[in-house]
């Protein structure tokens, strides 16, 4: 027993994981029957929400572990929560359409904890063989996941394109990580930020090691050039497990750029700089004008993330803590919006069956007047209109592309802002000037509890900012040792 | 600071329409008749607000009054608000155009009354605050929130073409605004804040100066609307609805005017003396295109959209002008406009509920039928045209005062303007008033109701009142726009001091 209590920073993991094994046993022995899987879905949700408790109960300041490898600082605290939180929502939208799509099983959750398991682990992870063990058990998860409607022909088809090209983007990063540890002599985070910091930062193969870990991990994150997936994967993937993607796993992924960035190579900032600008210009651009065409409302969302990451690589362009600071606060009200929106998708049901076409908003308004408003709200703060939440988030990124004079970037992430704005502004269109059609099936309660909740966060936001900004600067200060 | 008080009265005139709003939606979905009067009385209790801050402004100080301050996004950003001269009658105009808004609307929109009147009072709200913010993202945050429910109001309940309407309207302003939301972001990093009392008397590095002050001019240009960003504006006026076009031509476009006066001016001394040259040739071809437009126009709506144009470049020739009678007259003008063209639009929007045709050729000879019509128009014209005895002429001449001290050319092309403005004006008058009444759907048609004679006898009474009696209102603005115009002049010369050196 005192042995584990040395393990206390790891406490959320092993409860992820050891409630995964027990869940899985647990499904193996009960019955197949749907209320099953809802309850063992259910404690999944508890086992997630005890993860926050433990995470809530680690001290303040920097906690490492196994020789530095894995580390708990309160960057990684914010970040869990988040990710926790995000990964329970998305689970809690998934049981009445997992049940109606005949497809309510156990596997589910206990995929959705060793995801999250691995999550927590990209977030903490300090060295390059930890990053990669949390990012696998990540990704493993989640192909499966992509697949879980195992008779459908699109789920599959998701969950194959997802690994293909996952897999790929594994290999670069392996092959990435490989060259920097081949020319720094270690995996260690501090080791190399010290050796990058040395002079390691003219050496072309630490430059090119990076250059492929970056590439592997904007795969992660969707970002274009590296983002063909994402509208396969979210328009293929039954909706509320394209809702799970597009938000603890983009948390995750982000979490694990900043410490490799901000923390590894901070001696290489001129150097990632360019990438990372390159990235955010273009996942703001395509995000922008690629989603006007589309009419499917989940790949018009998945458009929507490609942009909106390339909006919170803004602040990571930036490259201080300013920057960083916007990111943190990007991501908390991107995760709100995105699971919002979701659940609206999730509310878009008929007797018929589900539908993702946009058009069959046309006068929601109308005939469940709620319902429009809220995703209205929604989209308007997608689309970063003040006074709401969405607005705040690009307002923070952009102050630090200001203040770091990237002047390119902040024009181009404006102008691309306008240019989203009109494609977020069309669904509202749709909902509230087109003449109405039939009526949608009644909301759901857990699914209009999501969207009820992540609406009025965003409306009210505004009402009381402040705590959201001080937290993310205090936890953003980690990555920043003075 | 004067003024000071703990009272939070700036603060219950913006958000509490915002109450009414909440009262509203929390009706039952037929009650459209509570709903009406929920509004009505909401906006009569704002502007109630709004009278009794003007009754206790203190004319003589050129401080921002009734300030207050909050803590809100952390750091240096605050909720901050204040008026001074420049701002107060702003509030006033607009909680006074928002009642006859709701009553003017009373009977012409039957479709979704409650959420029409709660995205009127929501837009309320946030005009209010962008004249009583203190705080450069506050402002920002009511000057751009604003294209939400203004965006439903033309999308919603207006005309045929209100999809094209409301998504020009919306992606043009948006566009105009997020270069000011960089510029503004610069001037945080700058000077360590967003307090725009601070702001006005920290200066700007000279070349800094001159890209802030294109950023600002950006996004005011196309608000106020200058040519040749004006487009959007007779779109925008001929699918709203007909309070929609009120509070268009009445309050929004004066954000851009008070936009220059609030920061460009004051905020960027130097780069707005540069530029100056370049707002009086936009003023001038503005007063004098649009008005040979507004001449060539079918439509109603649109005439009086293009010479809401023209006046409003009046307006920047006044502004840039840098002289106290033309910043005066600038104001004056705003004011004016406020109620004329929304007076206006009103007189459309009488005739349309009737007829439901806004050409022109549609009418002829109203005034057999309409004689309190025919007058209530008659005066509106006039004052548009800018005749001695209405509000229209004191801020056209205040406004060419100025600008003949700044530039004789100048005053000379914008004073065809005003012969441009009659002719369109009168011409207008003569097709719809005079002539036979021969055309069948005008048969039948009645003169006002008691609820319209309502809405127009006080616009008929200030803008006669405020056209010989001019001071109560720049009695207010005085103090403020002298400080305003000495502060600029020494800022200049303090630019000129360093360049010598």
């Amino acid at each position: 027993m005192t042995q584990l209590q040395a393990y206390w920073p790891l406490y959320p993991e092993l409860l992820l994981v050891g409630a995964a094994m027990a869940l899985l046993m647990l499904g193996v022995i009960r019955p197949e029957r749907d209320t099953e899987a809802e309850a063992i879905g259910w404690l999944a949700v508890l086992a997630l929400g005890g993860a926050v408790w433990f995470v809530l109960q680690q001290p303040a300041g920097t906690h490492p572990l196994f020789d530095g490898a894995f580390v708990v600082d309160s960057f990684a605290r914010f970040m869990k929560v988040l990710t926790l939180v995000s990964s329970a929502a998305a689970l809690i939208l998934s049981f009445d359409y997992m049940r109606r799509a005949k497809a309510l099983k156990f596997e589910y959750p206990v995929l959705v904890l060793l995801s999250t398991a691995g999550m927590l682990m990209m977030i903490s992870a300090n060295d390059l063989i930890a990053l990669y063990i949390g990012l696998e058990l990540q990704s493993l998860a989640l192909y499966v996941m992509a697949a879980i409607q195992r008779d459908d022909a699109r789920s599959s088809e998701a969950g194959l394109k997802y690994f293909v090209l996952g897999a790929l983007s594994s290999g670069m990063l392996l092959y990435g990580a490989s060259l920097i540890y081949g020319f720094t002599g270690s995996t260690g985070f501090p080791a190399i930020a010290a050796a990058a910091k040395a002079g390691g930062a003219q050496n072309i193969g630490v430059i090119v090691g990076l250059v492929f870990l970056l590439v592997g991990l904007a795969f992660k994150v969707s970002a274009v050039p590296f983002h063909m997936w994402t509208p396969d994967v979210y328009e293929g993937a039954p909706t509320p497990v394209a809702a799970f993607f597009s938000a603890a796993p983009k948390v995750a992924a982000m979490a694990l750029l900043m410490r490799v960035t901000l923390a590894a190579f901070e001696g290489a900032k001129p150097q990632w700089q360019q990438v990372v600008t390159a990235l955010a210009i273009a996942s703001m651009v395509l995000g922008a004008f690629a989603a006007i065409g589309q009419s499917n409302i989940k790949r018009l969302l998945a458009y929507s993330a490609i942009g909106n990451i390339g909006y919170a690589m803004i602040g990571l362009a930036a490259g201080s803590p300013e920057g960083a600071q916007g990111v943190v606060i990007y991501l908390v009200i991107y995760a709100a919006m995105t699971l919002g929106a979701f659940a609206c998708v999730l509310a878009m049901r008929r007797a018929q069956g589900m539908t993702e076409d946009i058009d069959e908003l046309s006068g929601l308004a109308q005939t469940n007047l709620g319902l429009a408003t809220l995703l209205a709200i929604l989209l308007f703060s997608l689309a970063g209109i003040p006074p709401l939440a969405g607005f705040f988030a690009k307002f923070y990124v952009f102050l630090a592309a200001v203040k770091a004079g990237l002047w390119p970037l902040a024009i181009v992430g404006v102008l691309a802002s306008v240019i989203g704005a009109y494609y977020y502004v069309r669904i509202v269109k749709i909902m509230f000037f087109d003449a109405p059609r039939e009526r949608f099936a009644a909301v759901q309660p857990k699914v209009g509890l999501v969207i009820a909740v992540t609406g009025l966060l965003v409306l009210l936001y505004v009402v009381w900012p402040a705590p959201l900004v001080d937290a993310a600067g205090a936890a953003v200060r980690s990555l920043f040792p003075a | 600071m004067s003024g000071f008080s703990g009272f939070g009265v700036l603060s219950l005139v913006t958000f509490f329409p915002l109450v009414g709003a909440l009262l509203i939606a929390a009706q039952n979905r037929a009650a459209n008749r509570n709903a009406r009067w929920i509004a009505l009385y909401t906006t009569l209790f704002t502007l109630g607000v709004a009278l009794w801050i003007w009754a206790n402004f203190d004319k003589g100080n050129s401080a921002f009054q009734f300030v207050e301050e909050m803590n809100w996004l952390g750091g240096s950003i605050k909720y901050k608000m204040g008026v001074d001269g420049i701002s107060v009658l702003f509030v006033v105009l607009t909680a006074f155009l928002m009642p006859l808004c709701v009553i003017a609307s009373w009977d012409s929109i039957q479709d979704r009354v409650k959420e029409y009147l709660i995205a009127f009072l929501v837009l309320e709200t946030l005009m209010i605050g962008v004249f009583c913010a203190l705080d450069l993202v506050l402002f920002y945050l009511f000057f751009e929130g604003g294209l939400i429910p203004m965006f439903l109001i033309i999308g919603v309940w207006g005309g045929e073409r209100r999809v094209y309407a409301s998504f020009k309207f919306f992606l043009y302003t948006l566009l105009g605004s997020v270069l000011m939301l960089l510029a503004l972001m610069a001037m945080y990093w700058h000077a360590g804040t967003t307090d725009i009392p601070t702001l006005l008397n920290h200066k700007f590095p000279a070349e800094m100066q001159w890209w802030l002050w294109l950023a600002f001019f950006a996004s005011f240009a196309v608000k106020l609307p200058m040519w040749p960003v004006h487009t959007w504006l007779p779109d925008a006026h001929v699918e709203a609805p007909t309070a929609g076009s009120v509070i268009l031509a009445g309050i929004l476009l004066k954000m851009g005017g008070y936009g220059f006066l609030r920061f460009s001016l004051p905020m960027f001394p130097v780069a707005s003396q540069e530029f100056a040259p370049f707002v009086f040739v936009l003023s001038v071809v503005a007063i004098i295109y649009t008005s040979l437009v507004a001449l060539a126009q079918e439509d109603m709506k649109k005439l009086i959209a293009y010479s809401s144009v023209a006046h409003m470049g009046f307006v920047t020739m006044g502004i840039f002008s840098f002289t106290v009678q033309g910043v005066d007259g600038a104001i004056f003008q705003m004011l004016s406009h406020g109620l004329v063209s929304a007076a206006l639009f009103l007189c459309v929007g009488v005739v349309y509920d009737r007829v439901h045709t806004r050409r022109i050729d549609a009418y002829s000879g109203l005034v057999n039928r309409m004689p309190l019509y025919a007058v209530a128009f008659m005066v509106f014209t006039l004052a548009n045209v800018g005749l001695p005895g209405t509000s229209g002429f004191v801020g056209e001449f205040l406004t060419l005062v100025g600008a003949f001290k700044a530039s004789t050319w100048v005053a000379f092309l914008a004073t065809t303007g005003v012969i441009l403005s009659a002719a369109y004006a009168l011409y207008l008058y003569r097709r719809m008033m005079y002539g036979p009444l021969d055309k069948p759907s005008l048969k039948g048609i009645a003169d006002l109701g008691y609820r319209e004679v309502l809405v127009f006898t006080p616009l008929v009474l200030l803008v006669i009142l405020f056209g010989f009696y001019p001071s109560p209102l720049l009695d207010v603005t005085a103090v403020s726009v002298k400080t305003l115009v000495s502060n600029y002049e020494a800022a200049l010369r303090a630019a000129a001091a360093m360049n010598v050196r």
